[in-house]
């Protein structure tokens, strides 16, 4: 297992380089010049040379890569063009928001996900099974930019229950919580809906096994049947689902963010692209890689404890 | 003393999207304690429908819709899901075909074989623990005390089997239905499960129901035999009996397509045609179609199970009204094509 850690954070690095240069180089691609935006409108031609050659932007793009990837091995992501502030601080300032966001997100799409499924599965075709089977297609097929803004809409302005923007309390508080609310269940709708649909069939699937019926045959009360022996079986696709999702997940953080005026790692991806501040978009970029890489490996560990049958020896 | 189990007009239907069709019809029958009774047929005959609705595990759109199942002299027709479950597992054991999918594949062996001792005899996991590693010792398994620790995926087919055999056993039950246990293991590996349910048998004095196509199987352990063919019993008999003179033609083309290794001159006997489903609505004898001996009443009437001589061996045939009247023999699966001569 411990060699195996090692060889996916091996794979990380090289995954890790391989995005860098992608994005380094689409940045340096796309139209928009970091040293006009810099300089303003007003900005005569020596003001932006003295701009660029303050940045290094006139040396040639591959000994601009080079000079990068040295800085960051010693852990120096840059500045960002737009006020001077290190990357790396910045990022570190905004990264908690987004990671109280997207964890509560998952909390609430694995919860309302699983319960949706499994009472799907055990009350099958019922009316119960059909809302949350609505509610699954209609889950993912809302997009969350208007969801959020229909949640603000009711919750926030009309009802007044919940603030309507931010994150800045700490999640352990009531106004904290109150603030995650709404951002939580717009961006988890979608991978709740998926969850549901995905443990329905699972779930579905293992009540029909042999061992299933093994179990009833040796007198296993039913509730143990479903919640113990049926239960860890369906579990494992359902974690496959959750994996994926939580990359889309991220990727979610940007709209809502935007949607909630969350100070997030999202907003400040979108901000530097605008601006063509390519340190902070490049640092933000790989952040999110690394975070989705790793999620990824800790679900294959999470594997291994549900499924005996899995290993990476 | 009565009999361990009384089956009497046993008749169990399922509700499809179309209709509601019969699966096993009027089915009777007995069983001693110590002793083995085999339920022979082909696939879709009942016998797998019927085993299973002696445990009360009839799939969902199935049901007992007549008949009564005793066991001990206590009814078990009607009785509900939570008196059944106290049952299951305890007094009736199942075992069943295939020890790939029929063991829970995330739980360990010992879990698995602890269960019904915890859930039935309510023993503490130390006692549940060493109780398991008896019966794995029982049935067989070498080193148990490490392989209670194993999970199904690490254990051979025939070590499943044994653990699946373990596990039925647990609490020690009175009554043991096997449905085609041996099925999907290779032929040696079968003959040493047979050897341990024989021998578990004796010990415990249980009454097995042992369900399967393979006569192979039935001349080996069976006490008696009997067969069946789409939903009904078609003869009864002591397993010898069966064997040297076999009554119904259907019987008999079972025992017709049974290879013969010693005889090289042997030609393959095949019943021609195949199981009708059970929706299809046959008149009169339910074989008359693919019987080589067809007669006229057949196609009209059908036939009732007629008792043969002596106690608990009966055949389901016209034929047999026939012969008793006038007195003739018909030769042992004579009357089938050899399909694979010329």
């Amino acid at each position: 297992m411990i060699s195996f850690i090692i060889r996916r954070m091996g794979q990380l690095v090289l995954l890790l380089l391989g995005i860098s240069f992608i994005v380094f180089m689409s940045m340096h691609i796309a139209p928009g010049d970091p040293a006009t935006i810099i300089g303003g409108p007003t900005a005569k031609e020596s003001d932006l040379e003295a701009i660029r050659e303050d940045l290094g932007l006139n040396k040639p793009v591959f000994v601009q890569y080079v000079d990068y990837l040295k800085g960051i091995l010693q852990g120096d992501f840059g500045y960002s063009y737009q006020n001077s502030q290190p990357v790396g601080e910045a990022i570190a300032t905004r990264l908690p928001n987004t990671i109280k966001l997207a964890v509560s997100s998952m909390i609430v799409a694995i919860i309302i996900g699983l319960i949706a499924g499994m009472i799907s599965a055990m009350k099958q075709n019922s009316w119960l099974d059909v809302t949350s089977t609505t509610f699954a297609l209609v889950g993912v097929s809302i997009p969350n930019f208007w969801l959020g803004a229909m949640l603000i809409l009711v919750f926030a302005v009309n009802l007044q229950w919940l603030p309507v923007s931010g994150l800045s309390e700490p999640f352990y508080t009531m106004d904290g919580m109150k603030q995650l609310v709404l951002p939580s269940i717009t961006l988890g709708t979608a991978s709740a809906a998926i969850i549901a649909r995905m443990s329905r069939s699972s779930m579905l699937e293992v009540v029909k096994s042999d061992y299933i019926r093994t179990a009833k045959a040796k007198g296993v009360k039913h509730k143990t049947v479903i919640w113990v022996h049926a239960l860890r079986n369906a579990l494992i696709p359902v974690i496959t689902v959750v994996g994926i999702n939580f990359g889309a997940l991220l990727g979610g953080t940007i709209i809502t963010e935007q949607v909630f005026a969350i100070n997030g790692i999202g907003r400040l991806m979108i901000d530097a692209i605008a601006a063509r501040d390519f340190p902070m978009v490049q640092a933000t970029v790989l952040l999110v890689a690394s975070i989705f890489v790793i999620i990824n490996l800790i679900v294959d560990i999470i594997y291994v404890k549900v499924d005996p049958r899995i290993s990476y020896e | 003393m009565g009999n361990l189990l009384e089956v009497n007009d046993l008749t169990i239907k399922f509700r499809t999207a179309k209709a509601t069709s019969t699966a096993v019809r009027n089915v009777s029958f007995s069983l001693e304690a110590g002793e083995t009774l085999c339920i022979v047929g082909e696939s879709g005959s009942g016998k797998s429908i019927t085993s299973l609705s002696l445990m009360g595990l009839l799939p969902e759109n199935g049901e007992v819709s007549n008949g009564s199942i005793r066991l001990n002299g206590e009814e078990l027709v009607g009785k509900t899901e939570e008196e059944l479950r106290k049952i299951r597992g305890n007094e009736i054991s199942m075992i069943f075909q295939e020890p790939m999918t029929a063991l829970n594949p995330v739980f360990t062996v010992g879990y698995q074989i602890q269960e019904p001792l915890r859930i039935h005899k309510r023993m503490s996991k130390q006692e549940a623990t060493v109780k398991s590693v008896e019966l794995l010792k029982q049935v067989g398994i070498p080193n148990p005390k490490e392989k209670i620790h194993q999970y199904p995926h690490e254990l051979s087919g025939g070590m499943r089997q044994r653990v699946m055999i373990a596990m039925a056993l647990a609490c020690e039950p009175s009554l043991l239905i096997a449905d085609e246990p041996t099925t999907a293991l290779d032929v040696t590996i079968q003959a040493q499960i047979l050897d341990i349910m024989d021998d578990l048998k004796e010990e415990f004095g249980m009454g097995v129901v042992f369900v399967t196509h393979d006569m192979g199987v039935v001349a080996e352990i069976a006490d008696r035999v009997m067969v069946m063919y789409a939903g009904d019993v078609i003869e009864v008999n002591d397993v010898q009996t069966l064997f040297e003179d076999p009554k119904h033609p259907y019987t008999k083309g079972l025992l017709g397509a049974v290879p013969n290794v010693d005889d090289e001159t042997q030609e393959m006997k095949v019943i021609p045609g195949s199981m009708p489903s059970m929706e299809d609505d046959i008149p009169g004898c339910r074989f008359h179609p693919r019987c080589p001996m067809a007669m006229d009443i057949c196609k009209e009437k059908k036939p009732a199970l007629i008792d043969v001589g002596k106690e608990n061996a009966a055949v389901r045939c016209w034929l047999q009204e026939v012969d008793t009247n006038a007195d003739t023999t018909i030769a042992a699966s004579g009357g089938f094509e050899n399909v694979l001569s010329d």
